[in-house]
């Protein structure tokens, strides 16, 4: 997909101000943190199945090529084929020469991120295919032309309100529905037909295994598994990091996935594909594609970011995350929201165009303490400022900051003269509420709420005060 | 040509980031679940958890009249898409069944479960001529049979009992209860493009063999 257009703060300042998509939020933002809290409580080996996970992939990305060349050996010995894409737009490319070669009229789609990260729709849509989402949460968003707001709940922004409304402008002669068991009924009517109608089915692949040349899906629905069963061809959509050596070692990731995503001790579906339908085998797809999507992954394998290409996209760290929270994740304005977004997007899509991400962060953490693969997020969100600051990317006014700010820091007298002063002014201002209502320089932060002032002398001064006592 | 340049590009930046090719030193995995004696009882209660519901029935000749009485109570008719292997038990006259694809109308499939998981209460379907992918996904009404001993504690067993039989098929489903959805305004909705409802035959003494 195509970045979305102005700056995180003006998208921000939007979804701050849209009451639909605040009162979206409110109802979201408990639910996926108790629900993981209860999940991960009931299995104690859960901190020891994270440090699993974290050494399979860092043990496969060390090998990367090796293991790729194993799977993609073992796929094709089993009549599947492999394409490597280089960029995105290889991978376009890829999957409309499968289309066309298969004369192809209806496509439909299982969620997949990394056919959103390709923006394989708008390209399918232009050739003249009818491409149909069946996730619900991406059909729901793919009749409001909007983009996913969050990984594994693209609509989550929508209220029920809302999806009543775009059912009734789309499916013109039913009576409108406002239950969430009408709307669901309704969206399983209106892909019924399109599921039987698809002549190219494109899924995702959460997990793929080397040993045996499978391709995974985690779904809840089913849709990904009507998708690729009823099509004539099953395309799987796929990023290079994402091969894993053994059965085995999806057990580890299955553990860990369903409860960090949502909650759930597992998803409804756990689907492994291998190759296309077998001689004597009533159904399932004639032909079976993987295309494995490099798509600046392997830059990201030599430097500094190469933990980020250990996710296996649960969106934990968004559900986690209070900016998150606050402001939802078309803000963050491409496929990837939340903390990962703020790693990811800057990678693929360039520093300069991305300069706000890695900033609308409070390095608060929550988002590492939930990472199923430990990714150090905040760590890596750090090394991002870095590199912007490496580049030249921070904007003068906070660069004249800096360097003042560090010069001070470098003369401990002047530095504490300056602390004293300001900590004895801070206590005067407050008076005996112990807080500021505004400060001067500061007025967007105190204008949500209240500064408190330092409760005494300074720490340097109470240990030379507290050492002569002693 | 696409392949070696994507490898080409990998072997590249391992080669460019010091000491990771002799890194690769693959972790110990936590052992998985076991159960002993409670084996089945958890698998119950896992599929009771996911919104399954299940009887134990003494033998597979007694599926016939189990799937007619359960589809009677909820007044559907006697017509449905029926796994081969099951195909030739003793049913009565006048039920329609066949062991083709399920089509787009298909309202019950009966289908034999390759193996159960105690773990996540998951059904594990093998696909195959005996086992066709569709009847699992297209129909409301999804009874499944499975033998007591075909239940593993985990995923782990499950595993083993692939590479015995022969590798993976096309598709091999883990299936934990009816399809959901949480998609609109987080709320848990039963039936969403699968089937509504996933009612169990739990067999437990030996019955004819597939």
């Amino acid at each position: 997909m195509k970045a979305l257009p102005g700056s995180f703060d003006s998208r921000a300042e939007a979804a701050l101000a849209d009451p639909s998509l605040q009162k979206a939020l409110a109802n979201f933002k408990p639910l996926f943190v108790a629900k993981r809290a209860a999940a991960v409580a009931e299995l104690p080996e859960f901190e020891r199945l994270r440090d699993a996970a974290a050494g399979i992939k860092d043990a496969v990305l060390c090998e990367l090529d090796v293991w790729l060349e194993r799977y993609a050996d073992k796929v094709e010995s089993l009549g599947g084929k492999v394409h490597f894409a280089k960029d995105a737009e290889a991978a376009r490319e890829i999957i409309r020469d499968i289309c066309r070669k298969a004369g192809a009229r209806t496509v439909c789609k299982g969620k997949s991120m990394v056919s959103e990260e390709i923006g394989l729709n708008e390209v399918l849509e232009e050739d003249g295919y009818r491409v149909v989402e069946t996730d619900l949460g991406e059909y729901i968003i793919q009749l409001a032309k909007e983009p996913p707001s969050h990984i594994i709940a693209p609509a989550i922004h929508k209220t029920r309100e809302q999806v009543a409304d775009l059912f009734a402008q789309n499916h013109p002669g039913r009576p409108r529905e406002d239950s969430v068991a009408g709307l669901v009924n309704e969206a399983r009517h209106a892909l019924r037909e399109r599921f039987f109608q698809s002549d190219v089915g494109i899924t995702g692949g959460n997990f793929l295994i080397a040993e045996t040349g499978t391709s995974v899906i985690v779904t809840n629905e089913g849709n990904g598994d009507l998708t690729q069963t009823l099509s004539r061809i099953h395309v799987v959509t796929s990023g290079i990091e994402r091969v894993i050596p053994t059965l085995d070692d999806l057990s580890v990731f299955l553990r860990l996935l369903a409860r960090s995503a949502t909650g759930q001790d597992t998803e409804c579906y756990t689907t492994l594909s291998t190759g296309p339908r077998r001689p004597g085998d009533v159904d399932g797809p004639e032909e079976y594609h993987v295309v494995l999507v490099d798509n600046g992954r392997s830059k990201m394998l030599a430097g500094r970011f190469r933990d980020m290409l250990r996710c296996i996209r649960c969106g934990a760290c968004m559900n986690h995350c209070p900016v998150y929270g606050a402001v939802g994740g078309h803000a963050y304005g491409w496929v990837y929201p939340g903390p990962m977004g703020s790693i990811l997007t800057p990678l693929f899509n360039g520093l300069a165009e991305t300069y706000d991400l890695p900033n609308a962060c409070t390095l608060n953490g929550r988002c590492q303490s939930v990472c199923p693969v430990r990714i150090p997020l905040t760590d890596l969100i750090r090394t991002m400022r870095n590199e912007q600051v490496k580049a030249g990317l921070m904007p003068a006014s906070q660069r004249r900051m800096m360097a003042a700010w560090g010069w001070v820091a470098r003369q401990p007298g002047l530095y504490r003269a300056l602390e004293r002063l300001g900590s004895r002014m801070m206590r005067l201002r407050a008076g005996r509420r112990g807080a500021l209502s505004s400060l001067p320089g500061a007025g967007a932060w105190t204008e949500g709420r209240d500064l408190p002032a330092p409760a005494g002398p300074t720490f340097i001064d109470q240990w030379k005060s507290r050492g002569r006592e002693q | 040509m696409s392949r070696e340049l994507v490898l080409h590009e990998i072997r590249r930046a391992i080669a460019g980031a010091a000491g990771l090719r002799g890194r690769s030193q693959l972790p110990q995995r936590p052992q998985p679940p076991s159960y002993g004696d409670r084996r089945i009882d958890r698998f119950t209660e896992r599929l009771e958890a996911h919104a399954c519901s299940w009887e134990a029935i003494g033998g597979l000749d007694e599926l016939p009249a189990r799937v007619l009485a359960w589809l009677e109570q909820r007044g559907l008719a006697r017509r449905m898409a029926v796994a081969p292997p099951l195909m030739e038990l003793p049913w009565p006259e006048g039920v329609h069944r066949h062991a083709g694809a399920a089509g787009i109308d298909e309202s019950v499939a009966v289908s034999l479960a390759f193996a159960g998981i105690a773990e996540s209460g998951s059904l594990v379907m093998y696909s195959g001529p005996n086992s066709p992918i569709t009847h699992n996904f297209v129909p409301e009404f999804h009874l499944v049979a499975i033998r007591d001993e075909d239940v593993s504690d985990s995923q782990e067993g499950i595993w083993a009992k692939v590479r015995a039989h022969g590798g993976m098929p096309r598709a091999l489903n883990l299936i934990a209860g009816p399809s959901r959805t949480g998609d609109v305004e987080q709320t848990i909705q039963l039936g969403a493009h699968g089937p509504r409802q996933v009612h169990v035959l739990l067999v437990r003494a030996k019955g004819v063999t597939s």
